[in-house]
């Protein structure tokens, strides 16, 4: 097979992989980051949302050879020490349930913050509205993310 | 399950069933056989080393209900633990924790005696320790966060350095627990444990388990409940890219390969003969037509007050309504997966499960081996709501493993998710309600058509009315004088399973939507007629009123708003919600806010019961507003979040939750969050509509 170069969290990985396998399987089985996590396999859900280039994107739906030489960066490389923000927040507002969907509310809304540092409800109802979750995490979502805004503590 | 759900929901039995401490004579090893040198662990529950810190093993599945660390502040509370020293270990299944089923909303009301207890006999192990230490009383010594305090000297010495000594004392059988006054750390809001894990990808899920050398398996079954493979050609599979073989599993295929998505293509590629047995013909239309035949004929009698049924034939009026609900899938996040690594004479198994007690016996069996030969891990867990209680995948990954010679992990699909569940039954209520002269109800009669969870189990005696189907229509709260709810059982043969709340997640719908019909023919309003039959009910009352009063009910909302209210028991704990909703021009229907009130008997952590009331009302509201799972041809239609959506973050209202423990026993907080949610929107819908909403999900005709 032949090599396929991934730019992941500012490494740059050469992997024998199937071109064509979608980006989540290489993230998590090639490479071995599991915090992003298949949900549905179809885009449906954001379980697997990574940001390409700064863009949040279904890493289920994307080929591995179409992210070559594109900065990709997951759940893991948010922060080296959990002290993005987004992070510290999601800790404040004591957010996650399950956890399952967390790295993707998460990178989707690191996605958000980047362009947009003081979303309003409306901002982030349209740019979370796709990332399920099943336990329920959405009003504590909501106010992690506005607390992010401010700095990520109290 | 070996317990069957009925003892824990009804009287927290599991405790007989083998959550009794494993006592051990002093200086040997406890069960968990983790005792390093000069470490305290008198007890299954818990360790005390060298260095302080205490270690709580939680033998419950941490579903993000927070279990894990409410169980923690049971031990720590009686032990008088630093809680920044306190850590919490995910306990293996084994004979020391007996039945590690979690679910019934039960992980903290049936260990809330235990492990207090497991603190206690630490406690008192230290302080004799400290006692002997100093040749003083113990009378005269008391434990505080972490130390043991000699108060007329003014001496101290933290848990670590006493713990050697502790360790060689007798375990006391029977220690005092603290009267619930002097709990400091009960009632506290303690950060969850899991949570750190949770925000930066290191939480290690079932999926995300790796074992060298193990390979990937996807497992086509048949569409259709009850068929199986009758001859399949693997040639196109395995030509697949980094597909390795392709098995018989139960009545399924395996594809194994090196990677899932080599996996799950290969998977695609498998052509299989399928034999779709009896059930090929079944649709969910004949499946209500059957039950509304059914409910023709009397069912057999759950409760009866006064002279039940009978009773209409004297009333001045009567009411009639037809409530059903769909088939529901739970569709956790994660999807099912189990890692098995089967060898000739051991088997370790990695497992998101909500038993692991029962993963441990389904792997022993499929591995053929003795259940002290078989290790399993429960791991971090992608959402349970009732689902994970199932072993199918524990089966499928340890023979998969056992044929390859290799480690294995078996990972459903989403599509296998929705189509191959344990499902939430479909029911349908036949409801007739009888007023007096004066417009009071004096009658109420419910007939239950459903398949019952329980019987398809085999978890009743002979004879035994379904409990899966009737609880939480049985148990009307009302002061009605004659009451009658009967059952009749009727299975298509869906395979059903635990659905958050089980039988309540319908019939709170069921009974609240038809109390505010009753109210209406009686021309109250339906929290004044709920206040008046309460009466005699005062835990019920007081969450009503007090949801009531939050919510401003009574008073106006713009035009096309309205507000409807809804009270449930279950699981030992009260919860009142009233919703406001908008419906637009075209029906549809949008939720604006959610006020609950909660009454759980005593709280161990108040922020945790916000939190599953936040989630129930959440998953509830998915099943009220959007979820059907609907069969044709003997198959599910659904297949992924497309057609089988749940509520996103833009629909969700704005909740508010208000506790208001009773002091009671300890409630649970799982699951009573969900039922009154469908019913309290459904009434605000018909209060906006001037339609009484009787079927779900609302919309569905």
């Amino acid at each position: 097979m032949p090599a396929i170069r991934l730019i992941v969290n500012g490494r740059t990985h050469a992997l024998d992989v199937d071109p064509g396998t979608p980006l989540l399987w290489v993230l998590r089985e090639t490479i071995g980051l599991t915090g992003t996590k298949y949900g549905c396999g179809a885009g449906l859900c954001g379980a697997c949302t990574v940001l390409l280039d700064g863009e949040p994107a279904r890493s289920c739906q994307i080929s591995a050879l179409q992210v070559e030489d594109v900065s990709i960066t997951t759940i893991e490389g948010l922060s080296p020490d959990r002290s993005h923000p987004l992070q510290t927040a999601w800790l404040a507002e004591q957010v996650p349930q399950c956890g399952y969907c967390q790295s993707g509310q998460i990178m989707t809304a690191a996605a958000l913050l980047a362009k947009n540092p003081a979303p309003t409800d409306a901002d982030i109802d349209r740019a979370l509205s796709a990332n399920l979750c099943r336990c329920g995490t959405y009003p504590r979502i909501r106010r992690a993310i506005h607390l992010a805004a401010k700095g990520g503590t109290r | 399950m070996s317990a069957t759900r009925r003892d824990f929901l009804k009287s927290g039995a599991l405790a007989g069933a083998g959550l009794v401490i494993a006592f051990h004579a002093p200086g040997t090893a406890p069960a968990t056989g983790l005792a390093a040198k000069d470490t305290l662990a008198p007890n299954s529950y818990l360790r005390v080393a060298p260095d302080g810190t205490v270690t709580v093993m939680i033998a419950r599945s941490e579903l993000g209900q927070g279990t894990s660390t409410a169980l923690a502040m049971l031990v720590a509370e009686e032990l008088e633990a630093d809680w920044g020293k306190v850590r919490i270990e995910q306990a293996n299944p084994g004979p020391a924790y007996g039945d590690m089923s979690t679910g019934g909303s039960n992980s903290i009301r049936s260990l809330w005696k235990p492990m207090r207890k497991a603190g206690a006999q630490a406690r008192e192990l230290l302080v004799g320790a400290a006692a002997v230490r100093w040749k003083v009383d113990r009378a005269g010594c008391r434990a505080a966060s972490g130390e043991v305090v000699h108060a007329a000297s003014g001496r101290r010495l933290g848990y670590g350095a006493l713990a050697a000594a502790a360790a060689k004392l007798p375990v006391p059988a029977d220690p005092a627990l603290k009267d619930r006054k002097q709990h400091h750390i009960i009632g506290t809001t303690p950060a969850r444990f899991d949570a750190p894990a949770k925000v930066d990808g290191s939480a290690r899920f079932g999926a995300d388990v790796r074992v060298p050398g193990m390979l990937y398996a996807s497992v086509a079954q048949c569409p259709v409940f009850g068929g199986k493979a009758a001859s399949f050609d693997p040639a196109a599979a395995l030509q697949v890219p980094g597909v390795v073989r392709v098995e018989r599993v139960g009545d399924g295929l395996a594809v194994l390969a090196r990677s899932t998505w080599a996996a799950f293509r290969g998977r695609e590629a498998l052509r299989v003969t399928w034999d779709e047995g009896p059930l090929a013909t079944l649709d969910s239309a004949g499946i209500r037509a059957k039950f509304a035949e059914l409910a023709q004929q009397p069912g057999q009698t759950t409760r009866k007050e006064g002279r039940g049924a009978a009773a209409l034939a004297g009333a001045a009026r009567t009411l009639e309504a037809v409530y059903e609900v769909p088939y529901l899938a739970h569709t956790p996040m994660e999807p099912m997966n189990c890692t098995a690594h089967a060898r000739p004479r051991a088997c370790e198994v990695w497992v998101p499960t909500q038993s692991g007690s029962g993963a441990h016996q389904a792997a022993a069996r499929a591995a053929g081996l003795e259940s002290g030969a078989v290790t399993v891990h429960m791991t971090l867990i992608g959402g349970g709501f009732g689902a994970r209680h199932r072993q199918d995948c524990v089966v499928q990954a340890v023979l998969l493993s056992k044929a390859a010679g290799v480690p294995v992990q078996v990972i459903w699909t989403r599509e296998d998710d929705v189509q191959h569940d344990l499902y939430r039954p479909a029911t349908y209520n036949l409801l007739r309600a009888g007023f007096d002269a004066t417009g009071a109800p004096i009658v109420w009669t419910h007939r239950i058509v459903a398949p019952g969870i329980a019987t398809q189990m085999g978890f009743l005696k002979e004879g035994e009315p379904d409990w899966s189907s009737f609880d939480g229509a049985a148990n009307l709260p009302y002061a009605i004088p004659n009451i009658e709810v009967e059952l009749i059982t009727h299975d298509p043969g869906i395979p059903l399973g635990w659905w958050r709340s089980v039988a309540s997640s319908q019939n709170a719908y069921v009974t609240e939507c038809f109390l505010d019909e009753v109210a209406a023919a009686a021309g109250r309003d339906p929290y004044e007629l709920r206040r008046e039959l309460l009466r005699d009910k005062p835990r019920h009352r007081a969450v009503l009123e007090l949801a009531a009063q939050q919510a401003g009910w009574g008073t106006a909302l713009p035009a096309g708003q309205a507000r409807g209210i809804a009270v449930h028991e279950s699981f030992g704990s009260f919860v009142a919600q009233v919703a406001e909703v908008e419906v637009a021009g075209d029906g549809a229907v949008r939720v604006k806010r959610v006020v609950c009130a909660v009454d759980c008997g005593t709280m161990v952590h108040p922020d945790l019961v916000r939190s599953q009331m936040e989630g129930g009302i959440i998953y509830g509201l998915s099943a009220a507003l959007k979820s059907e799972i609907t069969i044709e041809r003997g198959r599910v239609v659904q297949g992924n979040f497309g057609d089988y959506p749940m509520l996103t973050l833009d629909e969700c209202p704005t909740i508010e939750v208000h506790l208001a423990p009773s002091g009671d026993p300890v409630g649970g907080i799982g699951e009573p969050g969900l039922p009154p949610i469908a019913p309290a929107v459904a009434n605000a819908v018909a209060k906006a509509t001037g339609k009484p909403v009787r079927r779900l999900p609302i919309g569905a005709g």
